[in-house]
């Protein structure tokens, strides 16, 4: 029985919170069911997600092939050829599936609390698991089509999400302008599919990596595939629509959002290493600083536009932005130095490693961070930072927890984001010393913004229009306290944490014949 | 291959171009939301065309294997179903942009982007 369980992980990962969607509207109209039929489905996506990705670190890469008995027949008999949809779990996409299943239990408990006042909420819930399936299904697929499927799920319920509030013109106008903008960047990655299929007869990512011959064309369709999934991840300059969305959208499902933004990250990540990151044949360090410099460009952009915002959730989107580019740069620079075996030895497997654990970082505590602003959102009904003050007298747990995030945010010892900020700062140093020096820069002044946000939201006297404030809900602080402990835990024990699952997913991501071989078989 | 029947092997992808073009210029030159969706729905049919097109083999049969002929070429139908997913992803973010335009209609009376507030920057 268990060992079945296990051997169909993969597949329970999606059908679980698909079941939670579309079961939903039907069991959802008595709150209280709904309550707990949300929270335990959500438990269990969670479980089957970390379950799989310890099973990834400890046994090594798994296959798992729709429709066949098991993965021995992920080619077809006699051919040789991958025909099956099949799912292609590597150390990465275990990094992946651990972050969306932390998340989206943490943001789950928070939202049963936030969003209980609304109506249509099995709607809500419904959509919630959709964007959670699309989530996990991007980061764990081994087929490119189906990768643009769960990408549009993703997008849709997004979409659908970002405007939940649709008594406000401007939520239906940010998702409108999310599905709009998103809509053009999947047909743009259907047209890349389009164009790689035609040439190589093949879907299938591994068998698509073993063929490609980097024609013109290939480079169209990255072009193709590029530049969608780095808009979907927020970096600048694609980045009009994050601040709109982000701020529009509903705190929770904001936090979600960050999610499937790293989503689409791990896919543009994968693009560039699995699928054309070959160095004998391409000059991979054009692709590598086509990376670093999106990334340094989001990093500055995202933090002075940050700066003068007056609206809270703006603001964090807009470092959200500028956090991005982080993760751009330290993995960019692992893939511009891919070529050389000695660069790569002395600094691109740390940069990587840096750039990867601000991923994991990053959708900590900036889920955190946006919760809350959601929580204070949720006492206060204001978003506007010059109407708060004082509100570290009447919501003290909120405050530690926001101290958490923002310490962590701009690179202070003992939070997370130090530690991968430290990893990245040492290895962009020896790579290219200005970069480092505008990295540092561009963490002061988050340091900076995040102590004007703390000043006017919790410091000052007792404001009298907020006399009657009270500590958010106990389901929203526990949600966010969850996420505070893992802020001080990752940052107490980086070590451990790298070593363990953080630097098998930069070897996975630079291992591109081991990929093949996990799914064609062979050397 | 004469010069005529080049121009026919590759009409489908001439439609292609002459949609998409129509689309995109659309979407680049009208301000009203429910054309500017319309603009979408016809770069998403020719991006549709564009498929199926990739996947015509001269000659070949439908993959059908009771009653075919002996030593039939078989086309695999792989782009066939990938175009009738897009088709339904595509009918799914219609329908819903569709709702959001009417939503946006019944907040601000117009539907004209630049007398919408937020959608500027």
């Amino acid at each position: 029985m268990m060992s079945t369980l296990q051997q169909h992980a993969p597949a329970l990962l999606i059908a679980i919170p698909l079941f939670a969607a579309f079961s939903m509207p039907l069991v959802g109209k008595n709150p209280g069911f709904r309550k707990m039929w949300t929270i335990v489905l959500m438990t269990l996506t969670s479980l089957t997600g970390l379950m799989l990705a310890c099973s990834v670190f400890r046994d090594g890469s798994i296959v798992y092939v729709f429709g066949a008995a098991d993965a021995s027949q992920a080619l077809a008999e006699g051919s040789g050829f991958p025909i099956r949809i099949m799912f292609t779990i590597d150390a990465m996409s275990a990094l992946m599936t651990i972050i969306i299943a932390i998340l989206a239990f943490a943001v789950t408990l928070y939202s049963l609390a936030a969003d209980g006042g609304h109506s249509g909420l099995e709607g809500f819930y419904s959509l919630l698991f959709l964007m959670v399936a699309g989530a996990l299904g991007m980061v764990n697929t081994g087929d490119l089509f189906n990768f643009f499927v769960f990408l549009e799920v993703a997008s849709l319920s997004g979409a659908a999400l970002a405007a939940f509030r649709i008594d406000k013109g401007v939520a239906v106008e940010a998702g409108l302008k999310y599905a709009l903008i998103s809509g053009l960047g999947g047909l743009s990655v259907l047209v890349a599919i389009g164009l790689l299929y035609s040439q190589y007869n093949a879907l299938n990512i591994a068998e698509l990596a073993a063929r490609i011959q980097f024609t013109r064309l290939d480079m169209i369709a990255f072009v193709l595939l590029a530049v969608p999934l780095a808009m979907k991840c927020g970096a600048v300059p694609m980045h009009f629509w994050t601040p709109d969305t982000y701020a529009a959208a509903p705190s929770s499902v904001t936090a979600f959002l960050v999610v499937t933004s790293q989503a689409s990250l791990y896919a543009l990540f994968r693009i560039c290493f699995t699928l054309f990151g070959d160095p004998a044949a391409i000059n991979i360090a054009v692709f590598g600083w086509f990376i670093v410099a999106l990334g340094v460009l989001s990093m500055f952009v995202g933090v002075t536009m940050a700066i003068p915002q007056k609206d809270v959730k703006r603001l964090m989107a807009y470092h959200a932005i500028s956090q991005t580019g982080y993760m751009l740069l330290g993995v960019g620079v692992g893939l511009a130095v891919l070529g050389n075996a000695k660069a790569l030895g002395d600094y691109g497997m740390t940069s990587m490693s840096g750039g990867l654990f601000h991923i994991i970082n990053h959708a900590i505590y900036k889920g955190l961070l946006f919760l809350t602003a959601g929580a204070v959102f949720y006492r206060i009904g204001t978003r506007n930072l010059n109407r708060m003050g004082g509100l570290g007298h009447t919501m003290p747990v909120t405050m530690i927890c926001f101290i958490a995030g923002a310490l962590a945010i701009a690179g202070i010892p003992p939070f997370n984001g130090f530690a991968s900020k430290l990893l990245i700062y040492e290895s962009v140093f020896a790579f290219n010393p200005f970069i480092a020096i505008v990295a540092m820069l561009v963490s002061i002044l988050t340091l900076a913004s995040f102590v004007k946000v703390f000043h006017s939201m919790f410091m000052g006297p007792r404001q009298p229009d907020h006399g009657e404030v009270r500590e958010a809900p106990r389901p929203m602080v526990i949600g966010m306290a969850l996420l505070a402990v893992l802020v001080i835990l990752f940052g107490l024990i980086p070590t451990a944490v790298v070593e363990s699952i953080i630097r098998p997913a930069a070897e996975a991501l630079l291992d591109r014949a081991g990929y093949i071989a996990t799914v064609l078989g062979g050397p | 291959m004469n010069g005529g029947s080049v121009i026919i092997a590759h009409a489908p992808l001439f439609a292609v171009a002459v949609i998409f073009l129509l689309g995109l210029s659309i979407l680049f030159f009208k301000r009203n939301l429910i054309k500017i969706l319309m603009g979408i729905t016809l770069i998403e049919a020719a991006i549709n065309l564009f498929l199926v097109s990739t996947g015509y083999r001269m000659d070949a049969i439908a993959p059908i294997f009771t009653n075919a002929p002996e030593g039939a070429v078989m086309a695999l139908p792989t782009v066939q179903a990938l175009t009738l997913t897009s088709i339904v992803i595509g009918v799914a973010s219609s329908a819903m942009m569709l709702s959001f335009v009417m939503l946006i209609y019944r907040h601000y009376k117009t539907t004209n982007v630049n007398r919408i507030r937020g959608m500027k920057g």
